[in-house]
């Protein structure tokens, strides 16, 4: 009784926060069109990452095991998704077919890369996951000769737009009297995906399952001791965390119509740890944030930085790419010296800091 | 209701655990003693499926322990409360005990026996809301039998619960024990000081360098000149 009470209030309490946050999530596309579809595809990459930050959130957040290869399930759901719709070996499926087929194979690859490392905690298992990331990366690269399968480093090009019928999302379309682009479709699509997945958290946060994996995180030995199969809640977070990597590389193959190897390179997988990180991580609202600034940045950077340096010095000194990371290093730096526990922790995450520094 | 026959275990070529055989009769509390590095904990730690033993048989009410998975005893009625207590300590006090109950399903249950483990701590019950781990380490020491007990055990392996307590609170711990024991549990107790175990239990095993050298009623035991010269410090 109590607790339905609890579940229903939030949303009564903040429909018009709610409602503001729907307001935004549709002008946003129509805004950053002002300047450019370039704009939207931004956005559209600020939200990919959010999906991709809150299925690893699954993985390090919840289950507190750390993983430096999540971009190994994005790249398998991608060249899935390359492979069956491309004219590389012929096959044009429709996405609705792969999409699943991509989340489940990424899975698959999440319970093989979780089931031998079991035992493994912290430091060990980042450095188990980091060269799980790099061999399928390895493998995309050269699984070209004898059969061409991924066609190496010059990836796979021509990929299929997502299509419902003759409905594309590659191409611009009114609906209901407005005018669509491309990316403002994949937009919308993505909206969608990340609610999902943000469903999923919220869900999962409170669960039973959430609750194991809290119990594993803190003890291992107790929490099997109260009964919790360890081995297969850990798999289950590995292979959650993977599908919804899987699902985010299709999506990606569709949007950008090519893949190549150097997509999913252990930068990435640093970046989306990042972005966890450096939100909050295991809180949602924070890793959303994490992932909307990290995305941000760099574009802000590219955009921005450059004509100042030609407005300064009347030319360019620095490479905006350099300096992206130089930022990056230096907001990692600051906020581990700062904000420990994220820009927006969790009041449990931050429970948990202020404890250890005791 | 609990056997355990031929218990050996080994860590690379050392041998821990030389083949040791012990009962638990139901309704009593048995005491493995002995000195530190005899094996005691590598034999609870072998009972409770968190190493594999590299031989020998556990039989409880007739079921081999050994063929489950660590995970399955608690659905069996067994309860382990680890060594060095083992809370969860960024969980609260109230959530470390429904930790304890996750195997349980029955709600209505599992609130009444949250009452009843609150009614013997009185001191978890202040704390309730409180972390686990800033509790002291007698009351991380209760909350660790509490959490065990919520699972509705038969049968409870307590691993070393003196361990790195002050004295007045390994007494306080000693009460509890005697008293969940008083209500009919089944009780394992793996314990270094001697004099304690052997006051509270019914039996006791001696345990020597991996293998067990004397067993007596508990009474006797005390009163053995041996084993008070080695173990109670006469």
């Amino acid at each position: 009784m109590n607790d339905q009470v609890k579940k229903a209030l939030p949303w009564q309490r903040h429909w018009l926060g709610v409602l503001l946050i729907a307001a935004v999530l549709v002008a946003v596309p129509f805004i950053a069109a002002l300047g450019g579809q370039a704009w939207v595809r931004i956005a559209n990459f600020a939200i990919l990452y959010i999906f991709l930050a809150l299925g690893l959130n699954i993985v390090v957040g919840y289950a507190g095991l750390l993983d430096l290869g999540y971009v190994a399930f994005y790249a398998v759901g991608a060249y899935v998704y390359a492979l069956l719709a491309s004219p590389h070996f012929g096959l044009h499926l429709p996405f609705w077919v792969i999409l699943p087929l991509g989340a489940a194979i990424a899975c698959m690859f999440g319970m093989l890369l979780g089931a031998p490392t079991l035992k493994l905690r912290g430091d060990y298992l980042a450095i188990v996951t980091l060269g799980f990331g790099e061999i399928i990366r390895i493998f995309l690269n050269n699984l070209n000769a004898p059969i061409n399968v991924t066609n190496g480093a010059q990836g796979i090009t021509l990929i299929d737009p997502i299509r419902i019928g003759d409905f594309s999302f590659a191409e611009t379309s009114v609906i209901f009297g407005v005018e669509l682009s491309g990316p403002q479709k994949y937009y919308f699509l993505l909206v969608a995906l990340a609610i999902l997945v943000i469903m999923v958290n919220v869900r999962l946060q409170d669960s039973r399952i959430g609750r194991a994996w809290q119990a594993i995180r803190e003890d291992e030995v107790a929490a099997k001791a109260c009964g919790i199969n360890t081995r297969n809640i850990k798999l289950l977070a590995f292979a959650m965390g993977a599908s919804f990597g899987g699902i985010a590389g299709g999506v990606f193959s569709a949007m950008q119509g090519f893949v190549s190897p150097e997509s999913f390179s252990l930068m990435e997988s640093i970046t989306i740890l990042a972005m966890v990180v450096l939100g909050g991580m295991g809180h949602i609202p924070g890793v959303i944030l994490g992932a909307i600034l990290l995305t941000a940045l760099p574009e802000v950077l590219r955009y921005g930085i450059e004509p100042l340096q030609d407005a300064i010095f009347g030319r360019s000194i620095v490479d905006p790419e350099s300096l992206r990371m130089l930022i990056f290093g230096l907001a990692m730096v600051l906020v581990m010296r700062f904000r420990p526990a994220g820009l927006w922790p969790s009041s449990q995450r931050r429970r948990e800091l202020a404890e250890s520094e005791k | 209701m609990l056997e355990v026959t031929g218990l050996r275990v080994s860590y690379g070529g050392i041998q821990a655990v030389r083949g040791i055989t012990f009962h638990v009769n139901e309704g009593e509390m048995v005491a493995l003693i002995g000195a530190n590095g005899a094996g005691k904990s590598s034999t609870l730690r072998a009972l409770a499926r968190l190493l594999e033993p590299a031989g020998g048989s556990v039989r409880y009410r007739g079921k081999e322990l050994l063929s489950l998975p660590p995970h399955g005893l608690v659905s069996e009625g067994i309860a382990l409360v680890p060594e060095g207590r083992g809370v969860f300590p960024r969980m609260s006090c109230l959530e470390n005990l429904r930790m304890g109950a996750y195997a349980r399903n029955d709600k209505a249950a599992i609130e009444r026996d949250l009452e009843h483990v609150l009614g013997h701590f009185p001191r978890l019950k202040e704390r309730a809301q409180q972390m686990a781990g800033t509790l002291s380490g007698g009351e991380q020491q209760m909350l660790a039998i509490g959490r065990a007990l919520m699972s509705k055990p038969k049968l409870m392996l307590l691993d070393e619960p003196s361990m790195g307590l002050a004295p007045i609170m390994v007494q306080k711990i000693f009460e509890v024990v005697r008293t969940v024991a008083s209500e009919g549990m089944t009780i394992l107790l793996v314990e270094q000081n001697a004099k304690l175990a052997l006051e509270v239990s019914q039996r006791g095993y001696v345990m020597e360098s991996g293998e067990i050298t004397v067993t007596d009623e508990s009474r006797k035991l005390l009163a053995d000149p041996k084993v008070r010269a080695a173990y109670l410090g006469e």
